[in-house]
């Protein structure tokens, strides 16, 4: 994984809506890895949740607008509970997600559901609340 | 004798495909001295908590369900409000904290309601299993048992939302044992199961369900490995993702095992005597457990 600094992530306006809409101080975490070691999700994701706060400390949301990682979090709050700092992580992954769901897009398109009948409501609810704007 | 009436909160799971974690719920309260009633006019609980700070659209539709428990509540006489959906329950219970904490907020909520009164902040959500230990009392529920799950060897799994965040939790998040005290008292034979606390896919099972079946495959055998007939669980999308989730599981991996899900009212249920379809439903299950089950059914 490369890392580049892009820009003062105090500066840098998408940092600052993670910010915003984590209500997280993500400058807090120094890379402990706790959470991408309990993480029962991190063998599918792209991005290690202790990285997503690297490239956020390092002004770098681009990559992480481009990461499969927020949208493989399945908000289990393992890596939250455990934080040494108290970072709500799953609060930042929405944070990020949120980011792209307020500008109208739909990661998940309801249409194209397969099994809706079969499927228990709550896993629609919850996968269309995480998912879709 | 006469039933105590305490407020219930189904949710929509429990409607249809959960049918039989309602029932086995309602009916096994029955036999404690509880009449779980359905608290009136309740709403969908919105699955997941909304962790959006600058957003409140995720606590209305909890907060109007808690202001119609604070209503019925008084009507009965009891503040109460039963859940046993995991998510209902942590949905439920985290709107509670919630608006307590952050007076803003239902300060926010209670301007942007036209018709309902304010919330007072008195409704105390538990979880079944709460109120089975807190409430009713282990020992009052061994004098129930008819029939002892003796022999039954049952790996517990919380999943996520009963234990996280910490606000919520209904026992210690990294070595729960609520559940396991239960199931002992029921009769049944405990395994040790490491992975009790572990996420089980969650929501995406509607969209990814090849990385579910990839938590069914591991879950279900270290289960067994640990010497489990059946896993219970107390979530209906844990449930269907340990017990329908079998089904791609077993296309992916050749040397899957299948292995009977239950919920543990279902197991209660059992012990207690109530064996009917009408109670247990088990049309309701991917994989059967009435073999595992069926010497005391």
């Amino acid at each position: 994984m490369k890392y580049t600094i892009k820009e003062d992530p105090h500066k840098n306006e998408l940092v600052q809506k993670v910010i915003e809409i984590s209500g997280e101080n993500i400058f807090a975490c120094y890379q402990c890895g706790r959470c991408s070691s309990g993480c029962p999700m991190a063998e599918f994701m792209d991005v290690l949740p202790n990285q997503v706060f690297m490239f956020l400390q390092e002004g770098d949301v681009d990559t992480l607008l481009q990461a499969k990682t927020p949208w493989i979090c399945a908000a289990c709050f393992t890596c939250t509970v455990r934080c040494p700092v108290g970072l709500d992580l799953a609060a930042v992954m929405e944070a990020i997600r949120e980011l792209q769901l307020r500008k109208n897009y739909d990661y998940v398109d309801p249409y194209k559901v397969e099994e809706r009948g079969e499927l228990p409501p709550i896993a629609l609810v919850s996968n269309f609340r995480k998912f879709t704007p | 004798m006469e039933l105590k009436k305490v407020m219930f909160y189904p949710g929509c799971t429990l409607k249809g495909v959960a049918k039989n974690l309602e029932d086995s719920t309602v009916e096994s309260a029955k036999v404690l001295g509880y009449d779980f009633v359905e608290l009136p006019g309740w709403t969908c609980c919105g699955a997941v908590y909304g962790l959006a700070q600058d957003s409140v659209k995720f606590t209305l539709a909890n907060v109007r369900n808690l202001i119609k428990a604070q209503n019925y509540g008084k009507e009965i006489g009891d503040n109460r409000v039963i859940a046993v959906c995991s998510m209902c329950y942590n949905n439920l219970r985290r709107a509670h904290i919630d608006v307590m904490k952050n007076r803003d907020k239902l300060k926010t909520l209670d301007l942007f309601m036209d018709e309902e009164v304010d919330y007072e902040g008195n409704i105390n959500v538990l979880h079944y299993l709460q109120f089975l230990k807190n409430d009713v009392g282990f020992d009052k529920i061994a004098e129930k048992v008819k029939k002892p799950l003796k022999g039954l060897k049952v790996a517990p799994y919380y999943g996520c939302l009963l234990l996280r965040p910490d606000e919520v939790a209904i026992d210690n998040r990294e070595d729960p044992h609520i559940l396991e005290q239960l199931l002992e008292i029921l009769g049944a034979e405990v395994v040790d199961y490491p992975l009790k606390n572990e996420c089980c896919g969650s929501y995406h099972t509607v969209d990814k369900k090849e990385i579910v079946s990839e938590r069914t495959y591991k879950l279900v055998n270290v289960a067994r490995e640990m010497g489990a007939d059946v896993i219970a669980t107390s979530c209906p999308l844990c449930f269907f993702n340990l017990d329908k989730r079998q089904e791609i599981t077993k296309q992916r991996h050749g040397d899957f095992q299948h292995m009977p899900i239950v919920y543990f009212t279902q197991l209660m249920a059992i012990a207690f005597g109530l064996t009917s379809q009408d109670v247990l439903h088990f049309e309701k299950h991917y994989i059967s457990p009435e073999e595992v089950l069926r010497k005391w059914l």
